[in-house]
C-alpha cells in the first residue's frame, strides 16, 4: 500500500531550507509512504489520549480528599523474605524496553530483506509483549487480592485504584492490540508478501506503533509508580 | 523523479463490481460522502424536530401537556449534542471533506478507501446507538449537551439509568469513526496531491477541512477520555468526577472526585470543536464568495495563516466556557486574553471576505446569497462572542438567553447557512442536475430573516437575565410579562423557519426528478472538481490521467484572459508569469 518515492538524496536539502522545501512542494509534504505518514498522525492523536489520562490522573491525585497510597509500598514484592519496592514493575519495564530493541532490529533486518531473521525478531517482540501483559495480569490479580478495587482500596484514596486500573488497563489494551498487529505482520512476512513487493515498510510501521506503546509505558511508569 | 502515484496504478485500485459494493459497501469517497451527508441530515432533522418541541413548550406554556419537564431536558440535550457532533462535524468533515478532498487535490480517492468506508459505518453505528436511547427505559439523557457531572449520572436527571450510558458509548464510537476518517483526510491532503499542487495553491475549502480535521484528531481524545472516566463513574462506581454528595436524601458512595476536571476535559474538546465546525465553513465560504463574485479571494496567504492560527489558538481558550465553574479566578485573566486574541485572525477573515466582494462582479445566485448571509450572521455572533469572552461581562450573562443567542448565531445559523450554500453550490456536481433557483431563493430569504426573528430577541431576553434551560418561567418576579410574549414570538418564528426547511428537501427531490441537466462547470469555477471528464465524476474521478495543476485556485477575471476564469489545470499562456 505505498508509492515508491525515489527522490535522490542530493535533491533534498537539510535543515530549515529542507523544511521549507517539504512544505512548499507539490504531490507530498513528507518523504514517507502513506501508511507511515498515517501512523505518525495517529500516534500524535494517541499521544493526546494518554496525555489526557495522565493529566487527569495528576489532577485527581492532587484534589482527592484522602491521602494517596504510597506506591512503593503498594507495588512492593516479597523476594527472599524482604519486600522489594517496584520489583515486578522494574522487570516489566525492562521486558518492554527489550522488546523495543528486538523490534528495532527487526526493522533493520527488514530493510536488509532478511525474511527469516525478521520473523524471529518480531516473534521475540510479540512474546515479550505477551509476557508483559501476563505480568500485568499477575500484578492486577495480586492487587485485587489485597483488596484494591476501582472504587476503593484499603491503602488510601479510592481514586488510586480507579486511575491504576483505568490507565494500565488502557495501556495493556494497546499492548495486546500491538501483539495482535505484530502477529498479523509476522504472518505476512512469513508468507513472503513483502519480498514479493520488495518493500518491508509494513514492518517499520508496526515498529513505530510498538515503540510508541513502550514510550507511553515509560511515562506511566514515571508518573504512576515513581511519583 | 520516479514518483508513481499509487492511485495511477490501475491494478491496485478496486473497482466495484456489484450494486452492493457500488452503493452500500462502497469504498468510493463520493459515495461515502453522500452516505455521510444523508445520515447527518437525517439525524439533523430529528434534532430540528426536538427544537420545535422545545419552542412549543417555551412559547405556549401550559398548552402542550405531552411535553413534561423531564422530556424538555431530554430535548435540550439531544438537540445540542446531535447538532454539534452528529450533524455539523459529520457533515462538514465526513460529508464535504470526503467529497471535496480527493476531487479538489486531484486524487482518485482517499489514501485508504477501506478505512474510509469503515469510518462511515462506525458513524452510522454511533447514530443508531444514540437514536436507540429514545427507546430505552427512562429515555435519552437530559443532562444538557455538556453532560456535566455529578448531575449527569445521578438519579433524578432524566435518562440516568440508560440514556447517559448510551450517549457516552455513542460518543466513543463516533470518535473511532472520526479518527479513521480524519487520518485519511489529513494523509490524503498532505501526501496525495497531484503534480503542481502545492499547499499554497490549495483551495481554502481544503485548508479549512484539513485544519479542522487536525483539530479533531487532537481534541476528540479529551472527549474520549472524559467519556471513559464518566462511564466508569456511572457503571462501576469510581469517583473521578464525583465528590461526596447527598442525592435525593441519600449519601452517595462516591467521594473525593473533581467535577471541574470533567469541565476542563470537556471544553478542551469543546472549544476546538467550535472551530472544527467553523473552519470548514470559513474555507468553503471563501471559495463560494470568490466564485460567485468572479474575483480572487482577497489576501489568500493571510486567509490560510488565519485558519492555521485560529486552529492553534483554539486549544488555549477552553476555560472561557468555565468562568462561573469555580476554577481559580485568576485563570479568567489568561483565558479572556487568549479569547480576545483569537478575534484578530477571525476579523482578518471577515475583512477579507468583504474585500473579496468589493468591486466584484457579484452574481446573487443561491449559494452566494447564503454566503453573504453567513457574513452577516457570523459578524453578529462573533461580536457577541467578544462580550462573553470578557469575564466581567460574562458573569452576569452566563446561563442566560444571551449565551443561547450567541452560540446559535455563530455556531448554529452561520455554519448551517454555509452548509446550505455549499449544498446548492455543489449540487450540480454531485447529482449532475440543476436545482430550482426560485425555490432556493425563497429558502434563503425565509431562513435568513427567520433566523434573525428567532435570535435577535433572545439577546434582549438575555440582558433581562432570563435563564436558559428552564422549562417554564411563570411566577419569576424579575421576568416581565413582555418577555413571555417575546417567547411566543420567537417560537412562532422558530416553527416557521423549521417548516421552511421543507423547501430545501422539496427542491432536492424535485430537481433530482425533473431538474434540467447541469453543465459540468455551471459557475465557471477554477478548482479541479469542476474539471472532471464526467459529470458527476465517475469512480476514479479523472479518467486515464490525473490533472496537473499550474496555478492557484483563484484566477478569476484575469486581465487578458479569454474567459473570466482560468481553471487550475490550464497550463500557462505564452509569456504568462505565475506567482502562486
Amino acid at each position: 500500500m505505498s508509492e515508491s518515492v525515489a527522490s535522490s538524496p542530493d535533491e533534498l536539502k537539510e535543515g530549515t531550507s529542507g523544511f521549507t522545501q517539504d512544505w512548499s512542494s507539490d504531490k507530498q509534504t513528507f518523504h514517507a509512504p502513506w501508511g507511515k505518514a498515517m501512523m505518525w498522525i495517529f500516534l500524535l492523536s494517541d499521544t493526546f489520549i494518554f496525555s489526557c489520562f495522565l493529566i487527569s490522573y495528576m489532577k485527581v491525585r492532587i484534589t482527592t480528599t484522602v491521602p494517596w497510597p504510597n506506591p512503593s509500598q503498594v507495588f512492593a514484592l516479597e523476594a527472599f523474605g524482604y519486600p522489594v519496592p517496584l520489583l515486578l514493575i522494574a522487570i516489566m519495564t525492562f521486558i518492554l524496553i527489550t522488546s523495543s530493541g528486538t523490534m528495532a532490529m527487526a526493522v533493520n533486518f527488514g530493510y536488509r530483506k532478511n525474511r527469516k531473521v525478521v520473523v524471529w525478531l518480531m516473534t521475540a517482540t510479540a512474546l515479550l509483549g505477551v509476557s508483559f501483559v501476563g505480568m500485568q495480569a499477575f500484578e492486577w490479580s495480586k492487587l485485587i487480592e489485597e483488596g484494591v478495587r476501582p472504587w476503593g482500596n484499603p491503602f488510601g484514596a479510592a481514586q488510586f485504584g480507579s486511575c491504576f486500573f483505568m490507565i494500565t488497563g488502557f495501556h495493556g489494551l494497546h499492548v495486546t492490540g500491538g501483539v495482535i498487529y505484530l502477529i498479523c505482520i509476522i504472518l505476512k512476512v512469513r508468507r513472503g508478501d513483502y519480498d514479493r513487493i520488495d518493500n518491508y515498510e509494513a514492518v517499520e510501521i508496526v515498529g513505530l506503533y510498538w515503540h510508541f506503546v513502550d514510550l507511553v509505558w515509560v511515562f506511566i511508569f514515571a508518573f504512576f509508580y515513581l511519583w | 523523479m520516479a514518483y508513481v502515484a499509487y492511485t495511477d496504478r490501475e491494478h491496485d485500485f478496486a473497482h466495484p463490481h456489484s450494486w452492493v459494493t457500488k452503493y452500500v459497501w462502497s469504498q468510493d469517497h463520493k459515495v461515502i460522502a453522500i452516505q455521510y451527508g444523508l445520515t447527518a441530515i437525517a439525524v439533523g432533522v430529528v434534532a430540528l424536530v426536538l427544537s420545535a418541541f422545545m419552542r412549543l413548550q417555551l412559547g405556549f406554556p401550559d398548552t402542550f401537556s405531552i411535553i413534561t419537564p423531564s422530556e424538555y431536558y431530554q430535548y435540550v440535550t439531544m438537540h445540542g449534542m446531535i447538532m454539534v457532533v452528529y450533524l455539523l462535524t459529520a457533515l462538514f468533515l465526513g460529508g464535504f471533506g470526503n467529497y471535496l478532498i480527493p476531487l479538489m487535490i486531484g486524487a482518485r480517492d482517499m489514501v485508504f478507501p477501506f478505512m474510509n468506508m469503515l469510518s462511515f459505518w462506525f458513524y452510522l453505528l454511533s447514530v443508531v446507538i444514540l437514536m436507540a436511547s429514545f427507546f430505552v427505559p427512562g429515555g435519552p439523557t437530559g443532562a444538557g449537551w455538556t453532560l456535566y457531572p455529578p448531575q449527569a449520572i445521578l438519579f433524578g436527571t432524566p435518562g440516568a439509568d440508560w440514556g447517559i450510558l448510551l450517549m457516552l458509548i455513542s460518543l466513543g464510537v463516533f470518535i473511532i469513526a472520526f479518527t479513521m476518517g480524519g487520518l485519511n483526510y489529513v494523509t490524503t491532503v498532505l501526501q496525495a496531491r497531484t503534480r503542481g499542487l502545492t499547499l499554497m495553491r490549495l483551495p481554502l475549502s481544503i485548508w479549512g477541512i484539513l485544519t479542522a480535521t487536525v483539530l479533531g484528531l487532537l481534541a476528540f481524545p479529551a472527549l474520549l477520555v472524559s467519556a471513559i472516566m464518566m462511564t466508569l463513574d456511572n457503571l462501576i462506581g469510581t469517583s473521578f468526577f464525583m465528590p461526596a454528595l447527598v442525592s435525593m436524601g441519600e449519601l452517595q458512595e462516591h467521594q473525593g472526585g473533581s467535577p471541574v476536571l470533567f469541565q476542563h476535559l470537556f471544553w478542551f474538546f469543546g472549544h476546538p470543536e467550535v472551530y472544527i465546525v467553523a473552519l470548514p465553513a470559513f474555507g468553503i465560504v471563501s471559495d463560494l464568495l470568490s466564485v460567485h463574485a468572479r474575483k480572487n479571494i482577497f489576501g489568500y496567504r493571510m486567509m490560510v495563516w488565519a485558519i492555521v492560527i485560529i486552529g492553534g489558538l483554539s486549544f488555549i481558550v477552553w476555560a472561557h466556557h468555565m468562568y462561573v465553574s469555580g476554577m481559580n479566578p485568576y485563570f479568567g485573566f489568561f483565558f479572556a486574553t487568549t479569547t480576545l486574541i483569537i478575534a484578530v485572525p477571525t476579523a482578518i477573515k471577515v475583512y477579507n471576505w468583504v474585500l473579496t466582494l468589493w468591486q466584484g462582479n457579484i452574481h446573487l445566485r443561491v449559494p452566494m446569497l447564503f454566503s453573504i448571509g453567513f457574513i452577516f450572521t457570523f459578524i453578529h455572533g462573533g461580536l457577541t462572542g467578544l462580550f462573553l469572552g470578557n469575564v466581567v461581562i460574562d458573569l452576569p450573562l452566563s446561563d442566560t438567553y444571551f449565551v443561547v443567542a450567541h452560540f446559535h448565531m455563530v455556531m448554529g445559523v452561520s455554519p448551517v447557512l454555509v452548509i446550505y450554500g455549499a449544498l446548492y453550490h455543489w449540487f450540480p456536481k454531485i447529482t449532475g442536475k440543476m436545482y430550482n433557483a426560485t425555490l432556493g431563493k425563497f429558502h434563503f430569504w425565509l431562513t435568513f430573516l427567520g433566523c434573525y426573528a428567532i435570535y435577535l430577541p433572545m439577546h434582549y431576553l438575555g440582558f433581562l437575565g432570563v435563564p436558559r434551560r428552564y422549562y417554564a418561567y411563570e411566577g419569576i418576579d424579575f421576568i416581565p410579562n413582555s418577555a413571555l410574549m417575546l417567547n411566543t414570538q420567537i417560537s412562532t418564528a422558530a416553527l416557521f423557519v423549521a417548516v421552511v426547511q421543507l423547501l430545501f428537501f422539496i427542491n432536492v427531490i424535485w430537481s433530482l426528478m425533473y431538474g434540467r441537466k447541469s453543465d459540468p462547470n455551471p459557475w465557471g469555477a477554477t478548482t479541479l472538481e469542476w474539471q472532471t471528464p464526467e459529470n458527476p465524476p465517475a469512480h476514479g474521478n479523472w479518467g486515464k490521467e490525473l490533472p496537473g495543476v499550474y496555478r492557484w485556485a483563484y484566477d478569476y477575471s484575469v486581465p487578458g484572459a479569454e474567459k473570466d476564469f482560468i481553471p487550475q489545470n490550464t497550463p500557462p499562456r505564452p509569456g504568462e508569469k505565475i506567482e502562486f
